[in-house]
């Protein structure tokens, strides 16, 4: 049966025929629907971990029980996981243990736009890289099975064009279940002091020759042999980019890209006169084939940054593109925005009115620091804000006094806040830290975490207290308010700011898309076109159902009264959630609930 | 160059049902025994955001996003997005416009001017030939469902695949939604179709 497929789909597929039974990870684009997808079929255990290094250190649990594991994350979740990775590498699986990475080239939805193939060469793990979604399926699969045979853990590499791009997949049934698992105690294997750990070194080079050597067979490695002028060393979704703009060259495909086939591209390269390397981001194929003494072009002509297409591939090779050149009007930019009726909106709007500097992190609520809400002043990575608010207080001193805050949601709190707070009150803090507690990993699409009270399979879980915990922490001071009220808000900021010592907000109002599945929306909201004096304070929260209707672009007529209005603000009724934000600002009472 | 794998375009803004009329067109070719590939991006870009999907489909389809200037047909589903991507409309192509303004955030602020004459600008542009304009809310509304707009579009992408036939459309779409709204998206497809 065919069926269309997006790859991290064809993903969980692929996993759930092999026999993968477990399933470990945390959200993040472009990976996080690999998990939710796979949590779907019977019979597998799937869980959201607070983190990526929890995620990858609960696969590996089950891999040495004998199960077959996979931890999921996006490339930077990888850092986060690095400890357990780089030593996992050493102990090897007992079961099988597929870690994926799902890359970021052209930082869709990411702070920075690492290439985790390097992650494969550092910790001498085997990397497979699929092209489509039916590689995917299949290189799953392939990624168990090399674990098994060869001891060790496997990485599969997508890019966000192989996740989120959909492609015809065959489907198949699920292979016959056989349970592994066993308590088998091999302590020479697993417990990495230093004695063991250096006899497990050796074996990994001694793994490491034994894939040199399965690469130069491994079918997935393919040579496809056309003009002989031009070769092509490609792998994953540049694969596809080329062939559509060179489909008549000559092309070695590789499926597994750590550790490289030497033989195999030595023999490719003599057939062929010029070879390119095509890749996203590093060189990572290209300097390691350079290294084998083969001349080859890669990044002189195809670029460091962001995705390829076809455009760039022929671009690159002929030095022009075939597309007509048209000259594109200026026209407005449309940035992602906070939802109407999003909370956040009401929060950042207060902590821009404090002037202080807002360390933030990641998720919805870093869209605040774009004008007109302008709330935050860094963001770094997961849980980077309660740590850099807390040092940059102790370095100011005296100066930081009500002037600095750390602002993180509640997953990412969950995800890696919680170390950093207990910093901030062991080492005594000045700073202000705010969970944005929007009940959900709101960013990747409504998540369940630990303080939801939901698993991923939707069971019921305990949920987490964030003032419990602030309080066990080592924080006196703890507040819990609704950030959509506002004069609240204001003062509570206010208050906590001039406090001596640590103090963690807890700002609770679930997330504008979580109620809208749940409730009948509230009654919206109406400008009352007497009473505006067109004095856009409204207009400041940057709600998207707010807009500004000039009296002269739009035909209206001005008013006689008030000379110098220039216009008035209007609400789209079909935008507006009526979160009531808008008219606590009004000064003039002129926004009010719609009758009836 | 692969001349046979044919390229469309969907651009639009977040919410606007995009993705769910990219996934129809892909599985109505799919049936049709092509192979399909389409790509779009989830995640930060879809808080109101620019959202794009690239649909191809041919005998064989390797990438999935088309290159500049090889796109076979712009539907965008807001009227301004349109002059975001012409640059990859082929020469001949046809531009399909949902005839709906969403502001960006700027002209909403009142700092930037929503774009004006933007039909006469794709018409003196591409010829009168090659820019269709679709009433999507209007005739979305005349079937019954404000929210069937992308259906709309979908009925008048489908006039311009002749290949296809309307009975394939309709059955795909079918059996794409949740039943209580088949019949006025059903309405919507032929609206479109006929628009």
């Amino acid at each position: 049966m065919r069926e269309l497929m997006s790859g991290n789909e064809a993903i969980a597929r692929g996993a759930w025929e092999c026999g993968a039974t477990f399933g470990a990870g945390y959200p993040g684009t472009p990976s996080t629907e690999i998990l939710e997808s796979f949590a779907q079929y019977k019979g597998v255990y799937a869980e959201w971990s607070p983190n990526e290094k929890v995620g990858l250190e609960v696969a590996i649990g089950a891999a040495f029980a004998g199960a077959r594991a996979m931890a999921v994350m996006k490339h930077v979740g990888v850092n986060v996981a690095a400890d357990p990775l780089f030593t996992v590498s050493y102990t090897g699986t007992n079961g099988a243990l597929v870690i994926i990475t799902a890359d970021d080239p052209s930082l869709h939805s990411s702070q920075n736009e690492q290439d985790n193939r390097n992650y494969a060469k550092f910790a001498k793990i085997p990397m497979l890289e699929p092209a489509d979604s039916q590689e995917a399926k299949d290189f799953v699969k392939l990624a168990f099975e090399l674990s098994e045979k060869f001891d060790t853990p496997v990485f599969l590499r997508t890019t966000t064009r192989v996740s989120h791009s959909k492609s015809v997949v065959r489907i198949e049934p699920q292979a016959p279940l056989e349970d592994r698992t066993d308590i088998r105690h091999l302590p020479l294997k697993y417990v990495m002091v230093p004695i063991n750990a250096r006899a497990r070194r050796v074996e990994v080079e001694k793994r490491t020759q034994a894939l040199r050597e399965w690469a130069e067979t491994f079918p997935g490695n393919r040579v496809e042999m056309g003009s002989a002028e031009v070769g092509i060393i490609t792998a994953g979704m540049p694969y596809n980019y080329a062939k559509d703009a060179f489909p008549d060259y000559s092309y070695l495909k590789l499926g597994l890209v750590n550790p490289l086939p030497e033989r195999l591209i030595r023999d490719f390269s003599a057939k062929v006169k010029k070879i390119y390397v095509v890749e996203e981001l590093d060189p990572f194929i290209e300097e390691q084939v350079r290294a084998m003494g083969i001349e080859v072009t890669g990044k002189a002509v195809f670029p460091y940054t962001n995705e390829f297409d076809p455009g760039v591939i022929e671009k690159g090779v002929t030095g022009k593109s075939s597309a007509p050149a048209v000259t594109l009007q200026a026209i407005p930019p449309r940035p992602p925005n906070l939802c109407p009726g999003c909370p956040h909106r009401g929060l950042f709007y207060a902590l821009n009115k404090t002037k202080a500097f807002v360390s933030g992190d990641i998720g919805c609520y870093t869209l605040s620091y774009m004008k007109p809400l302008a709330g935050m002043d860094s963001c770094i990575c997961m849980g980077a804000s309660i740590g850099i608010a807390h040092g940059m207080s102790k370095a100011l001193g005296p100066k930081a006094k009500g002037k600095v805050v750390g602002v993180i949601g509640d997953s990412t709190f969950i995800h890696s806040g919680i170390p950093p707070l207990l910093n901030a009150a062991y080492n005594r803090s000045d700073a202000v830290f705010i969970i944005a507690d929007n009940r959900t990993t709101a960013m990747t699409g409504m998540q369940d975490h630990p303080a939801t009270g939901y698993t991923l399979q939707g069971e019921k879980a305990k949920e987490l207290d964030f003032a419990a915990l602030g309080k066990a922490l080592g924080v006196d001071s703890v507040e819990v308010i609704d950030p959509l009220q506002f004069k609240n808000t204001t003062e509570v900021l206010k208050r906590e700011l001039q406090k001596d010592g640590p103090s963690l907000i807890i700002s609770r109002s679930p997330c504008v898309l979580l109620m809208s599945k749940k409730a009948a929306r509230a009654k919206h909201f109406v400008t009352d076109p007497d009473k505006c004096i067109g004095c856009k304070v409204c207009l400041s929260c940057g709600c998207p159902a707010i807009s500004w209707k000039d009296f002269e672009k739009s035909g209206m007529p001005p008013r006689p009264e008030r000379k110098k209005q220039k216009g008035i603000a209007v609400i789209d009724a079909a935008l507006c959630t009526g979160c009531t934000l808008c008219a606590q600002l009004c000064r003039q009472e002129a926004i009010t609930r719609e009758d009836g | 160059m692969n001349n046979r794998v044919k390229s469309l375009l969907l651009a639009g803004v977040g919410g606007q049902g995009i993705l769910l009329a990219s996934d129809i067109i892909c599985k109505v070719m799919m049936e049709k025994g092509c192979d399909v590939k389409k790509s779009e991006v989830h995640g930060m870009a879809q808080r109101g955001g620019c959202v794009t999907s690239h649909v191809r489909y041919g005998s064989k389809v390797f990438s999935p996003l088309a290159r500049k200037g090889d796109v076979d047909m712009i539907v965008s589903f807001e009227k301004l997005e349109a002059l975001r991507y012409l640059d990859y409309l082929k020469p001949g192509g046809l531009v399909i416009v949902n005839d709906e303004e969403i502001y960006p955030p700027s002209v909403n602020l009142g700092e930037a001017d929503y774009p004006e004459g933007i039909f006469e600008t794709l018409r003196a542009r591409f010829g009168e030939q090659n820019v269709k304009v679709v009433a999507g809310p209007e005739l979305a509304a005349k079937a019954g469902n404000r929210r069937a707009v992308n259906t709309v579009m979908l009925g008048t992408i489908s006039r311009f695949i002749p290949e296809i036939a309307e009975a394939d459309w309709k059955k795909v779409l079918a059996s794409s939604l949740p039943e209580k709204i088949v019949e006025a998206n059903l309405k919507a497809f032929d609206l479109g179709r006929a628009a």
